[in-house]
């Protein structure tokens, strides 16, 4: 292209945000506001047995009690919880239909961003278990799934139909009183997944979710429940994507994964909400809990790439509790224009010969501001723990900011321990050198991004690297000068 | 009455035996005020995470020594680098003690901070310097700066260098059943000026101390500074150490600490870099031992572009001690071409001793080459089978391998005898008999 990077750059600053449409779906929206007659008013909704309201009660009354932390190095303005509707689902939602039943202009919409169901169903081997705006519409592959004796459905589907699966793990992981977000996240969760894998399983194909938010003013609130039985495996895909909004919205999850002994579970996220206007105005609150329980000679790996959200306050753990059990992190995370991201990860070693890896790749561009925090902890009983961390960190421009927090506490003299940080920006003599052979200075760019990040996006199923990869390329594209 | 209550009752005497009318009174009255409000600092504060004040604040200090107390020179010559000759500042129990001391003012000022509080003549260099880096928002600093009074005032003007490098010395007799003392120190060396400075905080009993110290440290352009401190103390005594140092264009600045005693040692190290091209050097070692704690927070601010800053730190955590890294590196936005490294290396060589550590970076400026690199691991079982394969016994190879773990720390320290008096403190704390100068 002959177009100079002046051009280029224009060109993306005023570029809109690629999936900032809104599809006018009539909903069903609760009005404004949390007291314990929502939280009762949701758990009614979805048909929720006792057990669960009572608990989604103690939850609230936690929540009432706690304050929002503040210790992330981020700054927004507090959403306000009374402002926000805790409940809204598409009308016409119905889980028992088929796929041809489903809103022609949901399945319009799904298209747009290039996840067409059917397309999916048939093309992918994946199983879709679309969330929009809280309700499960569609899912895909269940029959096959369940000839293995695998559940992959939504959480209120699970709480009635499985309710011993749920009532014996949902806030194992993640405690009711965990924190602020958490605790809120508890009390008025809409819908999420729900997963449970037999044992000795090895689950056929990769579990699928995408999320969005649709509707205007309404917090999204998911939980995610993965249960991988005695040697089994799983791999389960979460993606996103939102549409453009002038206000806040705050999305609070909650993620649980319980690999039990033996088990393995593969966890890759690819997330792109609306990451704010080029001034900083509007974006999506992203503020997570994701935690997994591995259990002796347990696996569970996360990967994410995170693109969006204008304030991204997200750590995915794995608490080692059985020995020989192995905890990974791999992740990219890129900031642009105005966004915030405060992410890593905590390894808490408490079995023996546990290990762990975290490979995080932060890169910021524009006013942005990327922060790792991570945290690695190594408990006195657990010997021959091992741990390898690498926090490495890209700057593009010189009004980003790059932070490191990573807390490393060891109790045992056995531990290894190593953890290693670099920042700095792309070389100045690598461009060059692709100049020299002929690439011009915005792909060199590309280039160096994807070679810096390429150890985790090979972490990433097949169907996602090239998204992600994708991804990574909108995000940044423009704004080296 | 908790320690607290004390010390800002005991602020009141302390005016009565000060000159209220001095400038400096003013600093002294913001700073009580600041640590009223403060008041010590507990773990729920990130800095102090690691680090508990609680047991110390529930011993009854005396704020004052009631006499004054004098000791022979005999009894406390091995605390002195006596192979070689130097300036000697010595102070006991916080009070200044002319006859073990060697003071000048031959072209240089190394005397005390109170002639420099209340004599005329230094008004002009106190007025410029004195509590303008410190922090006047951290609490014990402020307690500090509250009840200065007495401590080294080093003047070092241009093109000048003391014949011979300076020792600071504070011993404690403890006459007092236990004293808290507050010795602050003031070192200013101007353009192109050079000085060496040692510095060692020790207690003769075992009576229960408490230092709570802050260094100023200016260097002017080309200036030069090596800062050695030694902290080997005795099993009650426990030590918050403060230092604030402000470089400027092209000065180099080094601060060694070597931490092998103190029940509880605090090192707050603080580097501004307002100038170009600076250099600043930090490194520790650290070997601990018993139910010792140390907890190492630097802090460099790279505030101007081109410069650099180098940390280095060692630690060798037995028995039931425990340790605490943080090391924060903060880049400004203009601060282009910063080259900021950090190292934290430790070996736990013991199931009870525990060690936490927090490398920070904060980054606003895109053109840097930052790092850092923190291990925790236990010594080379290999190597260790090696040395003892050809006759050196277990314990001795076990010191040596830990000796090489650390020496990096050493082969910057400019002053040779005292490198031989860290090596023997080294095999003493390891439990050998070997010299290290192999």
């Amino acid at each position: 292209m002959a177009y100079t990077e002046e051009e280029l750059k224009k060109e993306l600053e005023t570029k809109e945000y690629e999936y900032g449409f809104y599809t006018d779906i009539e909903s069903e929206t609760f009005p404004n506001g949390l007291s314990e007659e929502i939280v009762i008013a949701i758990s009614k909704k979805k048909e929720e047995p006792e057990w669960m309201t009572l608990w989604r009660l103690e939850a609230f009354k936690y929540w009432k009690e706690m304050v929002e932390p503040e210790w992330a190095n981020v700054h927004y303005t507090k959403p306000d919880f009374q402002a926000i509707s805790y409940y809204s689902a598409p009308k016409k939602a119905d889980p028992n239909k088929t796929l041809d039943d489903v809103d022609p202009e949901l399945l319009e919409m799904y298209k747009k961003l290039g996840i067409s169901v059917d397309e999916q169903k048939k093309l992918q081997n994946v199983a879709v278990d679309i969330v929009m705006d809280s309700v499960s519409v569609a899912t895909t592959f269940k029959k096959t799934l369940a000839e293995k004796g695998i559940i992959f459905c939504s959480i209120s589907e699970a709480i009635k139909e499985h309710p011993e699966l749920v009532k014996k793990y949902i806030g194992s992981v993640v405690p009711k009183r965990d924190n602020f977000y958490a605790a809120l996240n508890s009390a008025v969760f809409s819908d999420g997944s729900f997963c449970y894998i037999p044992k000795g399983v090895r689950c056929p194909m990769e579990l699928s979710t995408y999320f969005r938010i649709n509707q205007a003013g309404t917090g999204q609130f998911e939980r995610t429940l993965v249960i991988a039985d005695e040697d089994s495996y799983v791999s389960y895909l979460e993606g996103c994507t939102a549409p453009s909004r002038d206000e806040n919205q705050l999305h609070a999850a909650v993620v649980e994964l319980i690999a039990l002994d033996g088990a393995e579970i593969k966890y890759s996220t690819v997330q792109n909400w609306f990451p704010g206007g080029k001034d900083g105005k509007g974006g999506v609150y992203n503020f997570v809990t994701k935690r997994a329980l591995c259990e002796k000679n347990a696996k569970v790996s996360w990967t994410q790439v995170e693109t969006g959200s204008a304030v991204t306050w997200k750590y995915p753990s794995c608490i080692l509790k059985g020995d020989n059990s192995i905890g990974e992190f791999y992740s990219i995370a890129v900031t642009n224009n105005y966004q915030q991201a405060d992410t890593g990860t905590k390894m808490v070693h408490i079995g023996k010969n546990t290990k762990s890896t975290i490979i995080s790749k932060g890169i910021s561009a524009g006013k942005s501001q990327n922060s790792y925090r991570g945290l690695v902890q190594v408990n006195s009983r657990a010997e021959g723990a091992r741990n390898f961390s690498q926090c490495d960190s890209l700057l593009m421009g010189n009004e980003c900011g790059a932070h490191t927090f990573p807390y490393i506490e060891a109790k045992n003299k056995s531990a290894m321990i190593e953890h290693e940080a670099t920042t700095s920006k792309i070389g100045e003599d690598q461009i060059f050198y692709c100049n020299q052979r002929g690439i011009d200075t915005e792909k060199a760019i590309a280039l160096i991004v994807n070679g810096f990040s390429k150890e985790v996006l090979n972490k990433l199923p097949m169907e996602f690297a090239v998204e992600a990869q994708k991804l990574l390329e909108i995000s940044l594209e423009g704004s080296v000068g | 009455m908790d320690l607290k209550d004390k010390l800002i009752s005991s602020f009141m005497a302390f005016e009565n035996n000060v000159d209220v009318e001095h400038p400096v009174h003013e600093v002294r009255m913001a700073a009580i005020k600041n640590f009223e409000e403060k008041g010590f600092p507990s773990k729920k504060e990130e800095a102090w995470k690691y680090t508990s004040l609680n047991s110390i604040q529930k011993i009854d200090f005396s704020i004052f020594p009631k006499q004054e107390n004098t000791i022979e020179y005999k009894d406390v010559k091995r605390y002195f680098l006596h192979e070689i000759d130097s300036y000697k500042i010595v102070f006991v129990d916080g009070i200044y003690s002319s006859y073990l001391s060697e003071t000048t003012h031959d072209g240089v000022d190394i005397c005390l901070m109170s002639s420099a509080l209340t004599k005329p003549m230094y008004k002009p260099v106190i007025d410029v310097y004195f509590n303008k880096i410190a922090s006047k928002d951290e609490s014990l600093t402020s307690l500090n700066t509250a009840f200065s009074r007495e401590g080294a005032y080093i003047y070092i003007p241009k093109n000048k260098m003391p014949k011979k490098p300076i020792e600071i010395l504070h011993f404690s007799t403890g006459n007092e059943a236990s004293l808290m003392l507050q010795p602050r120190n003031l070192v200013v060396v101007e353009e192109n000026a050079e000085v060496q400075i040692i510095e060692r905080h020790q207690s003769l009993t075992s009576n229960d101390i408490l230092t709570n110290a802050v260094t100023e440290i200016y260097a002017d352009k080309n200036a030069i500074i090596d800062f050695y401190k030694i902290q080997n103390d005795a099993a009650n005594a426990s030590l918050i150490d403060n230092t604030y140092i402000d470089q400027k264009d092209k000065s180099v600045v080094k601060v060694h600490t070597f931490s092998f005693g103190g029940k509880m040692t605090r090192n707050n190290l603080n580097f501004f870099q307002n100038g170009e091209y600076i250099d600043s050097t930090m490194k520790g070692i650290t070997i601990l031992g018993e139910k010792q704690h140390v907890d190492h927070h630097t802090l460099v601010h790279h505030i101007e572009p081109n410069c650099e800053s180098h940390q280095d730190y060692k630690g060798i955590y037995g028995d039931s001690s425990t340790g605490v890294f943080n090391g924060k590196i903060i880049v400004d936005k203009i601060a282009q071409k910063t080259n900021a490294f950090q190292q934290n290396n430790n070996i736990l060589i013991s199931d009870k001793a525990s060690i936490n550590t927090k490398p920070q970076l904060e980054i606003f400026a895109d053109d840097v080459k930052c790092s850092h690199g923190c291990t925790i691991g236990q010594l080379d079982e290999d190597a260790l089978f090696y040395l003892q394969s050809r006759g050196i016994p277990q314990k001795e190879a076990r010191a040596l391998l830990m000796y090489a773990f650390a020496n990096n720390v050493l082969t910057s320290v400019r002053i040779p005898e005292l490198k031989t008096r860290i090596n023997k403190l080294i095999a003493k704390k390891l439990g050998v008999n070997l010299g290290f100068d192999l």
